[in-house]
């Protein structure tokens, strides 16, 4: 097979890619010398196949998953509700929208603590997680809902569609491939904040206070090999969430 | 009948309508042609209840029209059957496939607009509008895209539905088909120049 055809397989690249990244890691921890400050690909690979055999891991794991998609379901349910709310009422769009841009632009770390203040430590990953879709949420299911073809509202109202017609067959179509995009980034999000919060709140069994423990037991090959599961997690439930989203809204795609 | 009375209307600095008073019979077909921007349109939107003059009165106008836009506006995700049934009531969207095949698409129900021809999607559109039509037809240029032999038997189905509409149109060709009373007009603000 010729390379250029190997190159057109996506997973070829991405294959090629990977070697190429842990390449240049591998050359980087040769170069550092020290295992302390920058372990090798291999040492974080024998931490995390270790970490995979463990209950703390299970337990860790199992909370943050758990957490993360409860708050990410609840910052889109509340951000895509907010979305119609504020479009339709523009006595709540006054209300509501400067807060959700305050939200959107406060650093994350200012709501952990604040947080932590207000809401027991369980607790706070989530609320945090929430927090930081809704908003994505809101803003792009708003600008989807204003933007819908204003002709074929038309044609809806002459041709008497009720309420629930006019929104299955103009407006969702209109708006799912927009709010698919923003609730699969807001869902990258949703695991960088959550993992964060866990940093800080420091729940236990959670993977992001396994993160903070690695870091002062100074075992950095267990930090990476957390890392590197928070990353896959959080990669594998986008790909599966889009892929739900196709499959459910395929005739819209 | 429908009668306008002094209706005016305004859009921005253009007087549409001004003073303006017609009676359209609603046991016929009726045939607007005259230039475009002379607000033939406005007076089918004001019909479906689009738009509300600024002034006077329209006495019997029409409960549920239907209306064939200028454009063909279809649902761009639904099949052409699927486009058709969405103006029925539930237990009546298997007509939405004998529509398509009185305007020849029998074959074509499960394509999308899409993947449809321009004259094919105008045809879907007033089968659409046709399937829907309680009291009154209001279309807007009814036959754009259509080929002369098209144009002729979409003209007989119009006609075989028997409903009154007010039809605009470019075309003295086409009010001859539709058997339609003529009404030229001018404007903006539009006024009945010759009947």
């Amino acid at each position: 097979m010729k390379t250029s055809s190997l190159l057109d397989h996506k997973l070829f690249r991405a294959g090629i890619a990977c070697l190429f990244w842990l390449g240049v890691w591998q050359i980087l921890a040769s170069a550092v010398g020290i295992p302390l400050l920058l372990p090798s690909p291999l040492a974080v690979g024998q931490a995390l196949i270790h970490l995979l055999g463990t209950a703390d891991f299970r337990a860790a794991t199992g909370f943050s998953l758990l957490g993360i998609s409860i708050g990410f379901l609840a910052g889109v349910v509340a951000g895509s509700l907010l979305a119609w709310l504020t479009w339709a009422s523009r006595l709540a769009d006054a209300i509501i929208s400067p807060f959700l841009r305050l939200v959107r632009t406060t650093p994350v770390a200012s709501f952990i603590i604040l947080a932590l203040l207000w809401l027991s430590n369980r607790t706070v990953p989530m609320v945090i997680a929430a927090l930081m879709v809704a908003p994505i949420l809101w803003s792009s299911t708003k600008t989807a809902i204003e933007e819908t073809d204003q002709s074929l509202l038309e044609m809806g109202r002459v041709y008497r569609f009720s309420p629930w017609r006019t929104v299955r067959l103009i407006y969702l179509p209109q708006i799912l491939p927009q709010w698919t995009a923003a609730a699969a980034t807001a869902m990258g999000l949703a695991w960088k904040s959550g993992i964060a919060a866990e940093v800080i709140a420091q729940p236990s069994p959670a993977m992001g206070t396994n993160l903070f423990r690695a870091k002062l037991h100074l075992t950095t090959d267990q930090l990476f090999a957390w890392t590197v599961l928070v990353v896959i997690l959080s990669f594998l439930l986008e790909r599966l969430f889009v892929l739900a989203m196709h499959r459910l809204g395929r005739r819209y795609t | 009948m429908i009668s306008f009375q002094t209706v005016s209307l305004r859009y921005g600095d253009k007087q549409v309508l001004d003073q303006f008073t017609l009676d359209i019979p609603t046991d016929q077909i009726t045939c607007l042609h005259g230039p475009s921007g002379s607000g033939k349109t406005t007076l089918l939107r004001i019909l479906a209840g689009l738009v509300t003059p600024d002034s006077g009165t329209i006495t019997g106008r029409p409960q549920k029209p239907a209306m064939l836009f200028q454009e063909d506006r279809l649902l761009p995700h639904f099949t052409a059957a699927e486009n058709i049934a969405a103006v029925l009531p539930k237990s009546q969207a298997a007509e939405a496939r004998i529509w398509l095949d009185r305007v020849g698409l029998a074959q074509d129900a499960a394509l999308h607009p899409g993947e449809l021809s321009g004259g094919m999607c105008r045809r879907v559109a007033l089968a659409r509008a046709l399937a829907y039509g309680r009291d009154f037809l209001l279309l807007d240029e009814p036959f754009t895209g259509l080929d002369m032999a098209l144009t002729e038997q979409m003209a007989a189905l119009i006609r075989k539905t028997g409903l009154p509409a007010l039809v605009v149109t470019h075309s003295l060709a086409e009010i001859e088909l539709l058997g339609g009373r003529l009404l030229a007009v001018d404007g903006p603000p539009l006024r009945v120049s010759n009947a």
